[in-house]
């Protein structure tokens, strides 16, 4: 049944060109012009360009925040389209559905990561010393914790209105304070403290170690890991938002 | 013929949503393999009955048993069909593909969905995408979406909405069939005419039971052929004995 959800959720998007092509193109669209963004900088020799370090977060705040909008409101559609209900009155089980919904978008944002990071490669000449492996993988990590969370706020948002409100609640906070604009030891204690906490954070931090590394250091794994937890914990909580009972 | 057990058993069914009360204390009985209609007023609780049936809405008080298990209890969602009012169904989806993801929870092939386009009339538009259809169409995905699933019990609350009078009597040619074939099913309307089509009938007024009875019956007591006519008879019986019973205490 998990098969058959993503089955069904991806022959839904396949229906939706439109979607498909925003999903896939935008992300290149938006590297290209970060590149542009800082194409005139001068640099002292042998300092790494912006574009290196604010491009390469791109690739994994991208998923993030498309998948984030993307699932919020697929799931709400079906919440309110009563097939939601309709499903919780056969066999399926939640985790089918979750998994399927995650397993689904998974597979959109792996290919979504891999039209931007071959754009930021082979276009742009991303200079890194890890492998590009690596990126996608932490970038489609990153889409899944984006699912999750859509999944989540879903079950808090009445009307798509609503839905895309959390989207400054739950993701630009994540933006701001993952260390992207200022680095996390410059922060104050308060902020540092919450960055600590975000999920976000662990990936920037993993790419940090990505780029600076030439083989996969412990620390990039640990936080990949701890990003895996997190994902988990989040669609626990999801699952618990799904009632098979109203009161 | 012996006679069936019940396919459905309430007994001083109450459901409170959100403080107010729906349903104020049902005992009634659904024969197994017979078409029951419920049938009341729009308010009168007969969504929330259905869903209390297939177990998505809680029950306050009072017992429900289904196919001889509580309602909401997980074996049911094997044998227990229901389809909504609004028809819940995926627009972006082709017709075919609705029914072969309702079909997959419950283990359908792929000869189960063809069967099941076929028998609400829709093989020629199997391929189209449901938001394509016309309303009546759109709803007929919906019961076959329900249909694939082979369900004992099959819950349906105004199928025959929006549909024509041709489709109509088809619909209800086809739930004859089923109810022959063995399958219990209930089926909320407030169009009186399609009483006749049901074995029995629950009529539902303001979270109370009316009465339980066939539509014969319910000619005669409603003095009327015009089983319309009928059911508004004993319904303002029943409010000039509510007015009189507020004078008298």
């Amino acid at each position: 049944m998990t098969f058959a959800t993503t089955t069904r959720v991806l022959g839904q998007l396949r229906h939706d060109h439109r979607s498909v092509a925003l999903i896939l193109v935008v992300p290149a669209l938006l590297l290209t012009a970060v590149y542009f963004l800082f194409e005139n900088e001068t640099l002292p020799p042998g300092f790494p360009r912006t574009f290196d370090r604010v491009g390469l977060m791109m690739l994994a705040i991208f998923p993030f925040v498309v998948m984030f909008l993307v699932t919020s409101i697929t799931m709400l559609r079906e919440r309110t389209s009563g097939t939601l209900e309709r499903l919780l009155t056969t066999p399926i089980h939640k985790a089918d559905l979750l998994f399927g919904y995650a397993l689904a978008f998974s597979i959109m944002a792996t290919l979504q990561s891999l039209v931007a990071t071959a754009v930021a490669y082979w276009v742009f000449d991303l200079d890194i010393k890890g492998s590009p492996g690596f990126v996608v993988m932490i970038a489609v990590i990153n889409a899944v914790l984006g699912v999750a969370l859509g999944l989540l706020c879903s079950a808090f948002a009445r009307t798509e209105f609503q839905a895309v409100q959390f989207m400054p609640v739950v993701v630009v906070p994540q933006i701001l304070l993952c260390g992207l604009f200022v680095a996390r030891e410059h922060m104050n204690e308060v902020l540092e403290a919450i960055s600590g906490v975000l999920p976000l954070t662990f990936s920037v931090d993993a790419l940090k170690e990505i780029a600076g590394n030439a083989d996969a250091t412990a620390t990039m794994w640990q936080d990949a890991l701890v990003m895996g937890g997190i994902v988990l914990g989040v669609l626990v909580l999801a699952s618990l938002t799904l009632r098979r009972q109203t009161r | 013929m012996t006679p069936l057990p019940a396919a459905i058993e309430a007994t001083r069914l109450q459901v409170s949503r959100s403080r107010s009360k729906i349903l104020k204390g049902l005992d009634f009985t659904v024969d197994a393999g017979r078409i029951t209609g419920l049938l009341g007023p729009s308010g009168s609780g007969k969504t929330t009955l259905m869903r209390a049936i297939v177990g998505v809405q809680r029950i306050s008080q009072g017992n429900l048993t289904v196919l001889g298990r509580p309602a909401g209890s997980a074996p049911l969602r094997h044998d227990v069909g229901y389809v909504t009012q609004g028809a819940s169904v995926y627009s972006d989806l082709s017709v075919q593909a609705n029914v072969r993801y309702f079909g997959a929870m419950h283990g359908a092939t792929a000869a189960d969905t063809a069967e099941a386009i076929a028998a609400v009339g829709l093989e020629s538009l199997a391929r189209h995408k449901a938001a394509d259809l016309s309303g009546g169409q759109f709803s007929r995905v919906s019961l076959a979406c329900a249909l694939v699933a082979h369900p004992k019990l099959l819950v349906l609350d105004e199928p025959t909405v929006g549909l024509d009078p041709v489709l109509r009597a088809e619909l209800w040619e086809r739930f004859a069939a089923m109810a022959a074939a063995g399958t219990t099913l209930l089926v909320s309307s407030h169009v009186m005419e399609e009483a006749s089509h049901c074995s029995s009938l629950l009529l539902l007024r303001d979270g109370l039971l009316l009465a339980q009875l066939t539509p014969t019956e319910l000619a005669g007591r409603g003095r009327s052929e015009d089983l319309e006519r009928a059911f508004l008879t004993i319904i303002k019986a029943a409010d000039r004995g509510q007015e009189e019973s507020q004078v008298t205490s």
